[in-house]
């Protein structure tokens, strides 16, 4: 029992270990100057250029252009990140509700068509998307960022199973109690759905946080940059004799995580008590 | 307050299941009426289309002397109790009641005194800011009974409400039930597949099979009087006994074993003859009266139930088997023989056919 109990223990000790050292490399590393790191490479003892180098990266308009600071970035990938988890939400929940209480014509062929997107990733629509999206005149805004992303096979899956489950008589209760499909949806079916919208709004936030691919084709002016764009950029410049600001990187790779891992840490409790208490 | 009708009232779901064929039942003004029957009879699609959750097929529902066909649930002045409860996991007791008055546009101060007034009447006073989940299954059942009493509605409906609880809470929710239902006057509605329960609580019994209605009446009269092999067997526990006879030279005897010589009085060849097991008396020593029921039986089981107790008894030659009631006294063997008779004015005689009841 007891060596059970230990070599468990040495198991998720190794595995935080894994998870977290290349997190702790990056953030020691963050904290030194471009020279050091370019001569000695990672770095293992805390240097002293930390405050400089976070202030850098936040307030210091770098890029071509210099007209985005990491300050500006973030706020962005805020808007991305959040716009995508909202949008994927509403949307998914407003589909789900209506193949599920709603008889039309085509309703389950309508379900099975949405799911089957499912098989096409962005990168497969990618050509398409940003076709549209060009000739809507919508390159270089949030709403060309946000919108074609939107719409969500998995999510609409998720509520449409959930939804399933909830038992008809709740329904039938709240029509007799006068709640039309709107007051229905409002008051009952949203409410219920909230570890639901907890566990897709941590997947889903996370998920466009990190968008890379599609920002890049779609954002050419740098004030839509996001922060993982902004890595890149930092690592980008090998001009002439000029050394790559590794620690600016490390910096913003830093700054990137922190935003998913708070919406998770406070996500996380929500979704768990939800799965603690709920009954339907 | 409200009278219902019901004129020739069907359901066909897709796929051409006929739920519900043709019933038509009048219900008075504050009459507590029980739609009883096994499984699937229709019972619960019959009370859903009184409620509006069901499209009428054809046929017409009246509630309060008005046409109901298109109106929906929540113009149709009515409550509904269901088996699950249905309450709104996430709104406090308080807010489960309140919604539906809510709904309607309700003066908070009007909502607040109907919510306090039936917490009042329930006994859940204390519970009105806790959740559905933290409440246990009778409380529960009385908030869902909560529910329907704040809309103060002109007929309650309610769907097998009992059948999630324990047997004793149901038998305590049953009187409570029928006590709430007298003192508030409302017209009722109430499905269940439970004999006990529908005798019980019902001034009137609609003993439903298959989608058609087999008997209408007061529980003693059904109980008294079945109309018909089905109904007979349903009510009353244990179930009467049926037996197939047929005529012989001295009166009726068995179709199938021997032991048994019953008065014909409607002169027919063949029947199904009922007897109830509180009918059968055991004669000890004298002799079956002439024109009584006689039956020579041996005893199978004794099985005490406390206040009484049951003996089942087979009859000669590949009979069928028989149940008698008899006092907690009784101490009949296994294997031995049982002279028995009845009064033949507790004998049923049913068409062997179509299983209706013979009369005159
Ligand atoms: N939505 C439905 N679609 C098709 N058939 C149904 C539906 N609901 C009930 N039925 C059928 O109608 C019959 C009566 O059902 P129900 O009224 O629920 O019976 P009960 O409540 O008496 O047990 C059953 O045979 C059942 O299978
Ligand atoms: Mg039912």
């Amino acid at each position: 029992m007891n060596r059970l109990k230990l070599s468990d223990h040495l198991i998720l000790i190794l595995g935080v270990l894994f998870m977290v050292s290349p997190v702790v490399l990056a953030f020691i590393t963050s904290t030194h100057d471009a020279l050091t790191i370019f001569r000695s490479g990672l770095q293992f003892t805390p240097g002293d250029q930390m405050v400089e180098n976070y202030r850098k990266v936040m307030f210091e308009a770098g890029g071509f252009t210099k007209q985005v600071d990491g300050w500006v970035m973030l706020q962005n990938s805020l808007i991305l990140g959040l716009g995508f988890a909202i949008g994927k939400i509403v949307i998914s929940m407003l589909a789900a509700y209506a193949i599920v209480y709603f008889r039309f014509p085509l309703g389950s062929l309508c379900f099975w068509i949405i799911f089957s997107t499912l098989l096409l990733p962005l990168e497969v629509r990618i050509l398409p998307s940003y076709e549209i999206v060009q000739s809507l005149g919508m390159v270089n805004t949030y709403s060309g960022l946000i919108v074609p992303l939107i719409a969500s096979a998995t999510a609409t899956f998720f509520f449409r199973q959930f939804y399933m489950s909830v038992p008809d008589e709740l329904l039938e209760a709240a029509r007799i109690d006068g709640a039309g499909p709107w007051k229905f949806f409002i008051d009952i079916l949203v409410p219920l759905s909230k570890t639901m919208i907890a566990a897709i709004f941590i997947i889903m936030f996370v998920f466009g946080w990190n968008q890379y691919l599609w920002p890049t084709l779609i954002t050419t002016d740098e004030s839509f940059f996001t922060l993982v764009r902004g890595i890149r950029q930092i690592l980008q410049v090998w001009v002439g004799s000029q050394i790559p600001d590794y620690q600016e990187a490390m910096a913003l790779a830093i700054i990137a995580m922190l935003p998913p891992v708070i919406v998770v840490v406070i996500f996380q409790s929500w979704f768990i008590k939800g799965l603690v208490e709920s009954d339907k | 307050m409200a009278t219902i009708t019901l004129d020739t009232v069907r359901k066909v779901y897709a796929g051409d299941v006929e739920a519900v064929k043709g019933v038509s039942i009048n219900i008075a003004d504050g009459e507590f009426i029980v739609l009883v029957g096994p499984s699937g009879c229709g019972k619960s699609t019959l009370l859903r289309m009184i409620a509006g959750l069901e499209d009428i097929t054809t046929g017409e529902i009246k509630i309060a002397d008005r046409l109901v066909n298109n109106v929906d649930p929540a113009d149709r002045d009515i409550a509904m109790v269901f088996q699950n409860y249905a309450l709104y996991p996430h709104m406090s007791v308080y807010n489960n009641l309140a919604y539906g008055l809510k709904n309607r546009g309700m003066k908070k101060a009007e909502i607040d005194r109907r919510v306090k007034e039936a917490a009042r009447i329930l006994e859940i006073g204390e519970y009105l800011d806790r959740k559905p989940r933290a409440l246990s299954g009778g409380q529960r059942q009385r908030v869902a009974m909560g529910r329907a009493i704040v809309r103060e509605p002109a007929a309650f409906l309610f769907d097998e409400p009992l059948s999630n609880l324990d047997a004793k809470l149901r038998v305590q929710m049953r009187v409570e039930i029928k006590r709430l239902q007298r003192s508030l006057g409302t017209t009722s509605v109430y499905v269940t597949h439970d004999q006990l329960e529908a005798m019980t609580l019902a001034d009137r019994l609609v003993v439903l099979n298959k989608g058609q209605i087999e008997q209408i009446g007061s529980p003693i009269e059904v109980y008294d009087n079945p109309a018909s092999t089905f109904v007979a067997s349903f009510i009353g526990s244990p179930a009467m006994n049926l037996l197939e006879v047929k005529a012989g030279e001295a009166g009726l005897g068995l179709a199938k074993g021997t032991g048994l010589s019953a008065p014909n009085p409607h002169g027919k060849p063949a029947y199904k003859l009922g007897i109830r097991p509180e009918h059968l008396h055991v004669v000890d020593g004298q002799t079956v009266p002439d024109g009584h029921l006689s039956i020579t039986a041996t005893v199978n089981v004794l099985e005490p139930v406390g206040a009484e107790s049951f003996v089942y008894a087979s009859f000669a030659d590949g009979g069928p088997e028989i149940v008698i009631r008899v006092s907690s006294h009784a101490r009949h063997q296994p294997g031995s023989t049982l002279q028995l008779t009845a009064d033949p004015a507790n004998l049923h005689y049913f068409d062997p056919e179509n299983g209706q009841r013979l009369t005159g």
